[in-house]
């Protein structure tokens, strides 16, 4: 399978944005029983690159990430159509392994949700499941280094064997963030991650994600136009499950192409 | 005879809502709208006062006139007759005077229990009519407080919610009335147990033999009363009961919550939960009709002498009756662990049974605990099954291919048939009930505080 | 881990046949918990299956009675006109027989060949005499039980190729039997008598009836007392009740209350009301009471949930318009949660119906021919009666016990199924 070559890493330490294309969606149509939530989405996820899906409520975007890693798998009257690619490859096709799939697609809820473990376990559950480590050490490694992508080492060092749930909700999150990272995703979908915490907590969460573009493809779900402004180089508008238009982020907020993409983030309707 | 004195009572409360309600009604007429309370408030409240105090006490006479008049009665006897005699004996005088009196005479009644059955007759009546007086007498002077208090500015409707309000709260009170009950008769008889047979001796004894002699010059003895053989046959049968139930029982809730979509889910749970309604007499029976002989096949087939009330059998089927509680408390647990849960696990690429056996089974952990121990209290306390199916003597084993007694058993097989609460087999069974009761009682306490604190984190 | 991981993703082969072969175990994990799951619960479901297969097999058979048509002649010797109540009716019988069986000649074989008939039969034809005082001096025929052996020979369950010294009836017998029904006078009709007779020393003239009505006035006393404290109970603890210690003592206490041991209920009848108030053992009255203080706590429960699940607008809107809170709750919430609280008596009082123990103790486990006339009367229940004929040695009450408890399952089925109906009708979504 594809990994990340090393041109690649290359690129992302230069700074050089070369635009890869991660993943992709093409004419995906998601219904919910008799109910269509989707229609005929056609969108890319560029690699090393923030990519924001705003609209308002009910509008489609927190659909089409659970489609990016088959979450919706989980809901039973859930039926996806149309083609969605990782590195080219059909993440539908019957082949494919969705164990895999979710390793190399790691996401993030909106409401922090630690299991009831320790810290530590919390991190090393995703790489207990896939046995990418044997020993102990490794374990200590991934469970440091995760936590220490995630910004929450420093604060969490001294009791690493404590619950996760009794960390602040901030705290939590970051937890979880770590909890994706450890197992080495390529891409990570975050749905709405900052909602449930307080603006301190959430302007760290904003800048990790900044950090973590570097070495992942991030595809966060956000109802706060501020955060898609900050954080994200690119931004697809959802509207009644339609995707109305896509692009660089600066575009969007500027010059958006489409008058309901004027009228949302102007606070017209939302 | 009390069927019309009810009858009476309520005939004349109704009387007494009418009264006031119409008394009210003139109220209303002459003073309009400066009447505290509608006119309905005025007749309910006459009718309480009425008809409750007259009920409460009919009911208590009637519960304590028999006991009052049978302890006359025994008092009323000549003393050559009450010298020496057992407490049996007195009940046996009891029983003969009753028969007389009531003309189920088998054998010429001897002079002194035919004048005590034609005082007893005699007592019985004036006990009757005492009540009727009482009774009525108690009715009308409620009538009468109940009308001087009725006036337009009288708050009928508050003091008639009061009147409910006391009802209320002894009907709440009922639930404590009824444990205070237990606590205090089984303990009361047990300390005259422990008065013939000391403590040490039933709590650490290893001899079971509670069978005394009926006459004096019986060579049998007193009887053993070491109860440690009846404890550890309670625990071996609810040990094999769990471990049919826990496995089965768990296994099936897990594929309930995680695997079975709601339409088969729909269909199995009721068919699981009909486990449960089934009446225990009837698992009994089949332990004994079924179970059993087969189990004794198949160890005859293996070569392997098992006995016919073998504990495998009692616990086996013990075991099949308590699969609903361990599968529907699990099932809750498991329900109550939030769906985000699953969707952590799940994005982490995790399997269902990763997702079960790492996350959701030690999120449930502390529901599941407190399902068990009630299904064990419940396995402690069950008693048809193991009265059917379960041996009588005591043995002291671990084998579960032998016969065991429990608690229960005992407590029957020594209380069934005609009893007098005065020697150690019928008081053993009381202390019996009273270390089941204890035991059980911890054991619910201690589950739904766990339950409850599993509940509250989730909620 | 190597010191890349810290900077970049470790690249991970996921293609590696170590890495798919680590996955086929995963799932193969997976497919034997789902095993497991459906495994126990096709155990669990079978076991309920045997119980009631093996209920039926055992118990069909008690459905019907094997019945005998006998002539009787109520000659005026035995069988005075004036009074025909004193009459030998053990004559009556014995000469009917006699007249069954010609060949009949010594005394030992005539006892043997009457043994065919149930014992009961001189008490069922002096009834019908009495019942028909026209029948003296007449000759008239009559269906008489068979007694048990012949019933179990008639119904197969005594195999007659079985050696004669491993089988309850002789070849004598078996052949006087056999003239019998050559004779075309044996019939295996429904056994009403299951439902309209009382409980008897011979299966085969045993029934339900005397179970049935001590069951009926037992659940009554339970229903009249359980109730409406119940019910009072449940409005105080969930409307009125302020929330402090002692309240919660009484929740505790309930809760508590529907997990003690039904046995506990059984001692504290004994030791309270028989002993203590005097009331009568084996009497209804006893048991009801004893059954009241177990099914208190369900009813609280149910109430409360009937209560709790009446939206607060309705409590609001009544007392937006001045009425107060005891009005609000008689005049809107009791009806609104009535139906509720209607399906969890029912309930209640099926769990009552199948409750043995407690009603062992305090002695309604008598041996009555009669059903009782009233709460104060000695009686049985449905379960002890049960329990009874499940300790009789007799063959023939192993089928009747099956019997009896199929007929115990279908009150228990019927009223659930009227508890599920009230629901399904009366269920409002708020």
């Amino acid at each position: 399978m594809n990994m990340l070559t090393d041109a690649a890493v290359e690129a992302v330490l230069t700074e050089a944005p070369k635009e890869t294309l991660k993943m992709r969606g093409s004419g995906v149509n998601v219904f919910y029983g008799e109910k269509q939530a989707l229609f005929d989405v056609n969108l890319d996820i560029r690699e090393n690159q923030v990519t924001a899906l705003i609209g308002p409520s009910g509008c489609g975007k927190s659909t089409f990430l659970r489609c990016l890693n088959r979450m919706n798998d989980t809901i039973d009257i859930c039926r996806v159509n149309g083609e969605i690619t990782l590195d080219g490859e059909d993440i539908y096709d019957p082949r494919i392994d969705v164990v895999e799939l979710r390793a190399r697609v790691g996401m993030v809820f909106q409401k922090p949700n630690p299991f009831p473990k320790s810290i530590y376990e919390n991190v090393a559950y995703g790489p207990r499941i896939h046995g990418l480590a044997s020993t102990k050490s490794e374990f200590d490694a991934i469970v440091e280094t995760s936590l220490q992508k995630a910004g929450l080492f420093n604060e969490v060092k001294d009791r690493l064997h404590e619950p996760g749930t009794g960390l602040s909700g901030g705290q939590q999150q970051r937890l979880c963030i770590a909890r994706a990272i450890a197992v080495s995703p390529e891409v990570i979908l975050m749905d709405e991650p900052c909602s449930a915490l307080d603006p301190i907590a959430t302007a760290k969460v904003e800048e990790l994600i900044d950090e973590l573009r570097e070495n992942y493809t991030i595809v966060i779900v956000t109802h706060s136009m501020q955060q898609a402004a900050r954080v994200s180089q690119r931004t697809a508008m959802f509207h009644l499950g339609h995707l109305v238009e896509e692009g660089p982020t600066d575009k969007i907020f500027t010059n958006p192409d489409d008058k309901r993409t004027q009228d949302y983030i102007t606070g017209r309707f939302g | 005879m009390t069927g019309y004195l009810f009858l009476a009572i309520l005939a004349l409360s109704l009387i007494a809502f009418y009264v006031g309600r119409s008394t009210a009604g003139r109220f209303v007429a002459a003073h309009g709208a400066e009447v505290h309370s509608r006119p309905i408030y005025h007749g309910a409240f006459a009718a309480v006062w009425v008809g409750l105090p007259a009920l409460v006490l009919v009911v208590f006479w009637l519960l304590f006139q028999d006991g009052v008049i049978d302890r006359l009665l025994i008092a009323s006897l000549p003393e050559s007759m009450k010298q020496g005699a057992s407490p049996s004996q007195l009940s046996l005088y009891l029983s003969e005077i009753k028969n007389v009196a009531s003309g189920r005479i088998f054998t010429e009644p001897s002079p002194e229990i035919s004048a005590a059955a034609e005082r007893y007759q005699r007592w019985q009546a004036i006990a009757q009519w005492a009540m009727v007086v009482v009774a009525l007498s108690v009715s009308a002077l409620a009538l009468y407080m109940a009308r001087t208090r009725m006036a337009p500015q009288f708050r009928a409707r508050q003091n008639f919610e009061r009147a409910l309000d006391i009802v209320m709260i002894l009907s709440a009170a009922v639930a404590i009335i009824v444990t205070l009950g237990i606590i205090v008769s089984l303990t009361y008889e047990a300390i005259q147990f422990f008065r013939l047979v000391p403590p040490h001796e039933f709590f650490f004894g290893l001899n079971w033999e509670p069978q005394i002699p009926i006459r004096e010059d019986q060579v049998a003895g007193t009887g053993a009363f070491g109860a440690v053989p009846v404890f550890t046959g309670t625990l071996l049968i609810a040990a094999i009961a769990l471990l049919v139930a826990i496995p089965v029982g768990l296994f099936s809730a897990i594929y309930l919550v995680e695997f079975a979509d709601e339409r088969v889910r729909g269909i199995i749970k009721p068919v699981l939960e009909i486990l449960a309604g089934v009446p225990t007499v009837v698992y009994g029976f089949f332990a004994v009709l079924t179970v059993a002989p087969a189990i004794r096949q198949a160890g005859g087939m293996m070569g392997i002498a098992i006995s016919p009330n073998s504990a495998l059998a009692a616990g086996g089927v013990m075991g099949i009756m308590i699969i609903p509680f361990i599968s529907s408390l699990s099932d809750d647990a498991l329900r109550a662990v939030p769906q985000s849960m699953r969707d952590g696990s799940f994005a982490m690429g995790a399997t269902k049974a990763e997702t079960v056996t790492r996350v959701l089974l030690p999120a449930a952990l502390p529901g599941i605990v407190g399902g068990i121990l009630l299904a064990a209290s419940r396995a402690i306390g069950e008693t048809m099954i193991v009265v059917m199916a379960a041996g009588l003597t005591a043995t002291l084993t671990a084998n579960p291919l032998e016969g065991v007694t429990t608690v229960t058993v005992q407590i029957v097989t020594l209380l069934i048939g005609d009893t007098a609460f005065d020697n150690p087999k019928t008081l053993s069974a009381f202390a019996l009930g009273l270390v089941l009761f204890v035991v059980t009682l911890c054991l619910n306490v201690l589950a739904l505080r766990i339950v409850r604190r599993y509940r509250e984190k989730y909620e | 881990m190597s010191e890349t991981t810290a900077t970049a993703p470790k690249p991970f082969d996921w293609s590696s046949p170590e890495a798919m072969a680590k996955r086929k175990r995963r799932y193969a994990a997976d497919r034997r918990l789902r095993l497991y799951g459906l495994v126990s619960i096709l155990v669990a479901i079978g076991l309920l299956g045997i119980l009631i297969a093996s209920l039926v097999v055992t118990g069909y058979s008690a459905f019907v009675q094997t019945k005998i048509a006998v002539e009787f002649t109520a000659d005026p010797e035995n069988v005075p006109a004036e009074d025909p109540g004193a009459g030998n009716f053990r004559a009556v019988v014995s000469n009917a027989v006699q007249a069954l069986f010609p060949e009949i000649e010594n005394r030992r074989e005539l006892r043997t060949a009457s043994k065919i008939l149930s014992n009961g039969a001189t008490t069922i034809v002096r009834n019908h005499v009495i019942a028909n005082p026209g029948l003296v001096g007449q000759t008239f025929t009559l269906e008489v039980p068979a007694s048990d052996p012949f019933d179990q020979l008639n119904k197969g369950v005594i195999d007659r190729n079985l050696p004669e010294d491993r089988r309850r009836v002789s070849d004598a017998e078996i052949e006087l039997f056999e003239s019998l029904e050559a004779r075309g006078l044996v019939s295996t009709p429904f056994n009403w008598g299951l439902f309209f007779n009382a409980d008897s020393r011979f299966p085969e003239l045993a029934g339900l009836a005397g179970a049935v009505v001590g069951s009926f006035y037992a659940l009554l006393v339970c229903f009249l007392i359980s109730f409406p404290v119940g019910i009072a109970a449940a409005i105080y603890l969930e409307e009125f009740a302020p929330k402090n210690r002692w309240t919660d003592l009484v929740e505790v206490n309930i809760n508590n209350l529907a997990a003690v041991p039904s046995i506990v209920f059984g001692l504290l009848g004994l030791a309270v009301f028989i002993q203590v108030f005097g009331l009568p053992r084996s009497a209804p009255l006893v048991g009801g009471m004893v059954l009241s203080l177990m099914t208190l706590p369900t009813m609280i429960i149910v109430t409360r949930a009937a209560l709790k699940s009446i939206p607060p607008s309705i409590r609001e809107a009544a007392l937006g318009i001045g009425a107060s809170k005891h009005e609000v709750i008689l005049h809107h919430v009791l009806p609104l949660a009535l139906p509720g609280i209607l399906t969890g008596t029912i309930i209640g009082l099926a769990q009552a119906l199948g409750e043995t123990a407690p009603l062992l103790l305090i002695g309604m486990n008598a041996f009555l021919t009669s059903p009782p006339g009233g709460i104060m009367d000695p009686a049985t229940a449905l379960p002890t009666q049960i329990f009874i004929w499940a300790d009789s040695p007799e063959r023939g009450f192993a089928s009747r016990t099956s019997a009896a408890i199929l007929v115990l399952l279908g009150f228990l089925i019927f009223m659930n199924a009227v508890a599920i109906y009230l629901r399904q009708r009366f269920e409002r979504r708020w």
